[in-house]
């Protein structure tokens, strides 16, 4: 039992990035001739090109007409019978939604347990994800001689340019009966046109449960008028119909990288984290000086948003003055 | 329609946390608890199913003592009945020793249909739900915000990434794990909290489940995060701390 495969995932047709930080993090676990990226589909051919050209590690391309569309029968099934092929040490995944659908299946198939969206590989193989919304974080170990599945965390793993040698690139066709695709999957479809570009924004005023009513609200959008900024929050404020959902930053909403970033009574969980710490600037306010989003920020202010926020909105609008 | 929802019992969301003298894990004397908010977006979907196509909902809650405070506000809710698979190790299992617990209890019961949230609020594994359908051998879907039940089984409104969705046809039985936000959650009654007393609480020990897995995962250290970058924090009263952070803004960041 040896090697390392990194399961690619695509997106529109292309590698997702996430996928090369994954490549990255297994360049973590063992050199590169250790590593097989694996792409699948039902048509692998510019999905394997793309990983030739980049990577210098094995590239297998496992091919059947039920893996498009994705379903996590049709996946655990073909992954299932790579893995006892291969017997590898590792495989690692990205930490998408779909991974999420169907890798802690795959590794309970083999009496493992998924390390799930790890953000930091350590010596002696630690592996950190975080605990309690970000506010903690916890080193797991992988106990036993068993296959280690791990995932990675978006912007956790960097993945450089990277130059590519000669690869070798095989072929592998599972086996997959249509009756073992107990799911139908509909076309993916967007709930309404969007309407706002959070990701062109120069600056973003966003809010998060800190707010406490949809009263309050109005505070925050009087801070975004006196700077121009758009208003955002994270995804507790569009779940309860305060915002809507198109102004939501975050794994399942906008990713933004504004000049400024103000979080206000937002605590700071990593779905929302991966959304904005691209930002150049960001400013925290939070009742909790513990809150991880101050892990993040540029400037910070422990406080009561209620009076720190239209004091702020005054401020700004002396200073424009 | 026969429903079951584990829900998860979690430390509230607004209480400090502080890390315990092993290191191990939090100080659980200073804590309060909370049902995990997704798992209760799962029971609202649970009883909206209910009320729609009529049927039961069974409440399932593994951990200690205290759970079962979690578990008599979802029966207040309107869960019909409950099973409290009594656990004081529940933090030295790993994902798949907890799902094999819970497997073992919905066995027993034979339903149409398991309903979970997608991830807890205090270890965030979101696996819970994946596992318990493997396990079962049932077909499942995750990041679910919609249940409508047809002919063939139910159809599900699952949420991609970057605001996409999907629907998806399953037959029953079979597991989903709930996303929030889907539905409205509802208050306990004060009739639902009297009712709520009254319904059957099934106790099972966690030994008697016939499962006892060795942990192939452990968690060996928590920590607080480090800073990824270093951070000015600014004080003062609000107006002198807006004060400040505005001149910042004007001579440090250039926005203003």
């Amino acid at each position: 039992m040896s090697g390392i495969l990194v399961v690619m995932e695509q997106r529109g047709g292309r590698i997702a990035h996430i996928s090369w930080e994954a490549l990255a993090a297994a360049q973590r676990l063992g050199n590169s001739a250790s590593i097989t990226a694996v792409v699948m589909g039902a048509q692998t051919e510019t999905l394997a090109a793309e990983v030739v050209a980049r990577a210098p590690v094995k590239v297998l391309r496992m091919e059947h007409a039920l893996l498009q569309p994705y379903t996590p029968d049709g996946y655990i099934a073909a992954l299932q019978q790579l893995i006892q092929r291969e017997e590898p040490s590792y495989v690692v995944f990205p930490h998408t939604y779909q991974v999420r659908d169907y890798a802690p299946a795959l590794a309970a198939r083999f009496g493992q347990v998924l390390m799930s969206d790890v953000t930091a590989i350590s010596e002696g193989h630690l592996f950190t994800r975080q605990l309690m919304q970000g506010r903690l974080n916890g080193a797991y170990r992988k106990l036993g001689n068993g296959i280690c599945f791990v995932s990675v965390q978006a912007g956790a793993f960097f993945a450089d340019g990277g130059s590519s040698i000669a690869t070798n690139v095989e072929f592998f066709t599972p086996t997959i009966d249509a009756a073992q695709i107990r799911t139908r999957p509909g076309e993916h479809y967007r709930a309404a046109a969007q309407t706002v570009d959070l990701g062109s924004a120069q600056m973003i005023v966003s809010v998060g449960r800190g707010i406490k009513s949809q009263e309050n609200i109005s505070i925050i959008q009087n801070l975004a008028m006196a700077l121009g900024a758009e208003v955002a929050a994270s995804r507790p404020i569009c779940d309860a119909g305060w915002l809507p959902m198109e102004r939501q930053v975050g794994s399942s909403g906008q990713t933004v990288a504004p000049k400024l970033y103000i979080a206000a009574g937002i605590s700071g969980a990593i779905q929302h984290l991966v959304g904005m710490k691209g930002s150049q600037c960001i400013v925290a306010i939070n009742k909790d000086p513990d809150a991880p989003i101050f892990e993040v920020a540029d400037y910070g202010i422990v406080g009561d948003l209620m009076e720190i926020v239209p004091a702020l909105t005054e401020a700004v609008k002396a200073a424009k003055h | 329609m026969k429903i079951i929802v584990a829900i998860k019992q979690v430390p509230d969301r607004e209480v400090p946390v502080r890390i315990n003298a092993a290191g191990k894990w939090i100080e659980e004397a200073d804590l309060q608890f909370a049902m995990n908010e997704p798992d209760a977006h799962a029971l609202e979907e649970a009883l909206q199913l209910k009320e729609k196509h009529g049927g039961e909902v069974v409440v399932l809650s593994a951990g200690p003592e205290r759970v079962a405070i979690t578990i008599r506000e979802a029966l207040a809710k309107g869960a019909d009945r409950a099973i409290h698979i009594e656990c004081d190790d529940l933090g030295q299992r790993d994902a798949l020793g907890v799902a094999q617990l819970l497997a073992a209890a919905i066995r027993l019961e034979s339903p149409d249909l398991v309903l979970t949230g997608l991830q807890s609020e205090d270890l965030g594994l979101g696996q819970t739900g994946v596992i318990v359908a493997e396990l079962l051998g049932l077909p499942h879907a995750t990041l679910i915000l919609h249940v409508d039940k047809n002919e063939s089984g139910i159809e599900v409104k699952r949420e991609l990434e970057e605001g996409w969705f999907q629907n998806i046809q399953l037959p029953l039985p079979a597991v989903l794990t709930i996303q929030s936000g889907g539905n409205k959650l509802r208050y306990a009654t004060l009739m639902g909290i009297k009712r709520a007393k009254t319904k059957e609480l099934r106790r099972l020990a966690a030994t008697d489940l016939g499962v006892a897995s060795t942990p192939v995962v452990t968690l060996e250290q928590i920590s607080l995060p480090q800073k990824q970058k270093s951070t000015q924090m600014i004080i003062g009263t609000p107006r002198e701390a807006a004060a400040t952070l505005v001149e910042r803004l004007k001579t440090e960041v250039h926005v203003l």
